[in-house]
């Protein structure tokens, strides 16, 4: 049975941005409702409901908002993660553009909960008609009294505005977009302190994404509990997913959190199943990277999984069966899990699902990975920044044909010595996913070294 | 120094500053840098001085941070900037084809300008709109999906859109 959709709602609807559109859908009944209520009882509401970060993290977001001091002497800010880059993704960019009122209500219900003064969009800087819009919503808030000086008559003193980011995928991390607010280059801050206690201007302030305070609004309107209820055990709520790549039908799709991969990519309700070949007949699947680029990618027989944050750490480890003779057994042992021993499992990510099929050339696709995480690292790390173009100068000759068993190797050894020695994530995103091929298709990297050449068609 | 704002930037320019706590004015750097951009065509040296003696900051931060972002233009391009978003969800559909085939239909290497002024060439990353790879953003519109390369080597989709543009009628609208 098709489930109601919420965060969807707004798609198919004419003129879905507007405020009276927003408002015929039961818009801003929430917001009169949360200014009835105590703050702290928003944040109860909000902690019920299992809401997790939707950036990517998944960390709850009530107890993130409880880090927050409830007494403070300078402004608390609310930023809004619009930047929307990771390698795959894309669905805030349809709140904004179709629902950017929800957005809008989130962010007031959230700065009344929280005692803030004012709100930050941070939106990507080529997203120009999602800014447009969401502006154009910001402007009819105000008309509206529903911004500004005491919104309709509670007391509540606040401001929204739109910031624009100019084309670098870090800011995306929240405290190198609390940089670029700032009017510096996008390079993340060393934590701690958080953001809740010195953020923006030094002040304590909450960074939250799209389609996180996007939920806010339902929640208050309809309870923390119900909102729990439509998703699973610590995964609250509808979710928005995307299926991309070599299916029949790509595109954003909003389904219970507990939905499986498999589902999304072979229902008709979501992406339909695999593209056909010349033949008439689904081409086989040979690899699908779950949540953006940086999720280790699972094999065609991994995807009975649940896209929930915790189901997804514990799946999709690679294994020692797998260990091709000629790659060093400690150095592949090493690969496979944490340190401490804990199996690499694969992320959530940002739910937004890449399909590829039989023709893809996997030391391409990481080859492709690599030069992405090489010409967006921000510089300051020396392992991220040295080991993101080292990785894809590997893979780049791997792929050539000019590459040995040793580099494969190398490409191993790169990535462990990457991962937990740098700021930010970054570092660990590229290593994780750059490994994941190896560890998954080692076969894939050994034909190429042994063929001197890819032997997939050319893409 | 002969760069100003117009009129109509100037008015701008003020309400970008009064998005920010008055101690805090370097924040209204990337905006002001973006209406640089619009104002003067693209990112010289001469506009990051400017910028920088605008919001009372020494040059060389200016510089460091139009160098840092990739969308600040520190050449002139054309009328229509063709940004191919070649990250792996356009990858796998074919986005390297489409650089390849809009090297050769503008003869221009990415990067490159046609000498006529009206097309410059660059690749992207991910544009966030990867279920309808390959796409490219033309200036401030992304052009929904190109479809393929067919077997005999044209690609309708793209010639169309070119075509629309030198016509000047902008980015066809999808369907
Ligand atoms: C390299 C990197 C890029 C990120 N990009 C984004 C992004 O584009 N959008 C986003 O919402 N979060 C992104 N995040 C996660 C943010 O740092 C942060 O966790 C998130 O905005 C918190 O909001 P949430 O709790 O609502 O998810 C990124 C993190 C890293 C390390
Ligand atoms: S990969 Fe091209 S838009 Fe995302």
């Amino acid at each position: 049975m098709a489930m109601e959709k919420i965060l969807t709602s707004a798609v198919g609807v004419p003129e879905s941005w507007t405020i009276g559109s927003y408002e015929k859908r039961g818009g801003y009944a929430a917001l009169r409702k949360a200014l009835q209520m105590e703050p702290a009882a928003i944040i109860d509401e909000v902690k019920k409901s299992n809401l997790r970060g939707r950036g990517g993290a998944g960390f709850p977001t009530g107890v993130k908002w409880g880090f927050l001091p409830r007494e403070s002497n300078v402004p608390k800010y609310l930023v809004i993660n619009a930047d929307e880059g990771e390698p795959g993704t894309f669905k805030d960019h349809l709140l904004m553009e179709l629902d950017p009122h929800r957005l809008v209500e989130g962010c007031i219900i959230t700065g009344w909960a929280l005692g803030m003064r004012a709100c930050y969009v941070f939106i990507r800087g080529e997203m120009f008609q999602e800014a447009h819009r969401v502006q154009r919503a910001i402007d009819e808030a105000y008309r509206a009294k529903l911004l500004g000086e005491n919104i309709l008559g509670s007391g509540l003193t606040y401001d929204m505005y739109v910031h624009m980011g100019a084309g670098a995928y870090i800011c995306g991390e929240e405290t190198a977009l609390i940089e670029a607010l700032e009017g510096k280059a996008g390079q993340p801050r060393m934590k701690p302190p958080f953001p809740a206690v010195v953020g923006l201007f030094s002040c304590p302030t909450i960074v939250n994404n799209v389609e996180t305070i996007a939920a806010v609004p339902t929640i208050i309107e309809r309870g923390g509990e119900w909102w729990a209820e439509q998703g699973c055990e610590r995964n609250g709520g509808p979710k928005m997913y995307g299926v991309s790549g070599h299916v029949r039908r790509p595109g954003v799709f909003e389904a219970s959190h507990g939905v499986t991969l498999e589902e999304l990519i072979f229902s008709d309700e979501f992406a339909g199943g695999p593209r056909l070949g010349k033949d008439g007949k689904p081409k086989k699947i040979k690899g699908v990277i779950p949540g953006g680029a940086s999720c280790p990618v699972l094999t065609p027989e991994e995807l009975g999984v649940r896209m929930d944050f915790d189901s997804m750490m514990s799946h999709g480890a690679a294994s020692a069966s797998k260990r091709p003779e000629w790659v060093d057994e400690q150095l592949w042992t090493d690969s496979l899990s944490w340190p401490g021993g804990r199996p690499r499992g694969t992320m959530l990510g940002t739910g937004c699902a890449l399909v590829m099929d039989e023709d893809v050339c996997m030391v391409r696709v990481a080859a492709n990975l690599a030069h992405f995480y090489h010409h967006e690292s921000c510089g300051q790390c020396t392992p991220c920044r040295e080991g993101s173009g080292w990785t894809a100068r590997v893979l780049d000759s791997i792929e050539a044909g000019t590459g040995t068993e040793r580099d494969v190797e190398l490409l191993l050894e790169i990535c462990n010595n990457m991962e937990g020695n740098t700021i930010c994530p970054f570092g660990d995103a590229v290593a994780m996913a750059v490994r994941s091929y190896v560890l998954k298709y080692p076969e894939e990297f050994y034909l190429h070294v042994k063929q001197g050449g890819c032997p997939y068609p050319h893409w | 120094m002969t760069l100003h704002f117009s009129e109509q930037g100037e008015q701008e320019f003020q309400s970008i500053l009064g998005r920010y706590p008055e101690d805090h004015r370097r924040a209204a750097l990337l905006p002001t840098l973006h209406l640089a951009q619009r104002e003067f065509g693209y990112v010289s040296l001469e506009a990051m001085e400017y910028v920088a003696s605008r919001l009372s900051l020494p040059t060389s931060k200016v510089l460091h941070v139009a160098t840092f972002y990739t969308m600040y233009n520190k050449r002139p391009v054309g009328r229509y900037h063709l940004q191919v978003c070649k990250s792996i969800s356009c990858a796998v559909m074919g986005a390297y084809g489409l650089l390849e085939y809009l090297e050769a239909r503008l003869e221009v290497e990415r990067g490159e300008t046609t000498g006529d002024g009206l097309f410059t060439l660059s690749e992207a990353e991910c544009l966030a709109a990867c279920d309808k790879g390959p796409m490219l953003q033309c200036n401030e519109d992304y052009t929904g999906c190109l479809g393929a390369r067919r077997e005999d080597g044209t690609w309708p989709e793209v010639d169309a859109l070119l075509d629309s543009l030198r016509a000047g009628r902008g980015v066809p609208v999808q369907g």
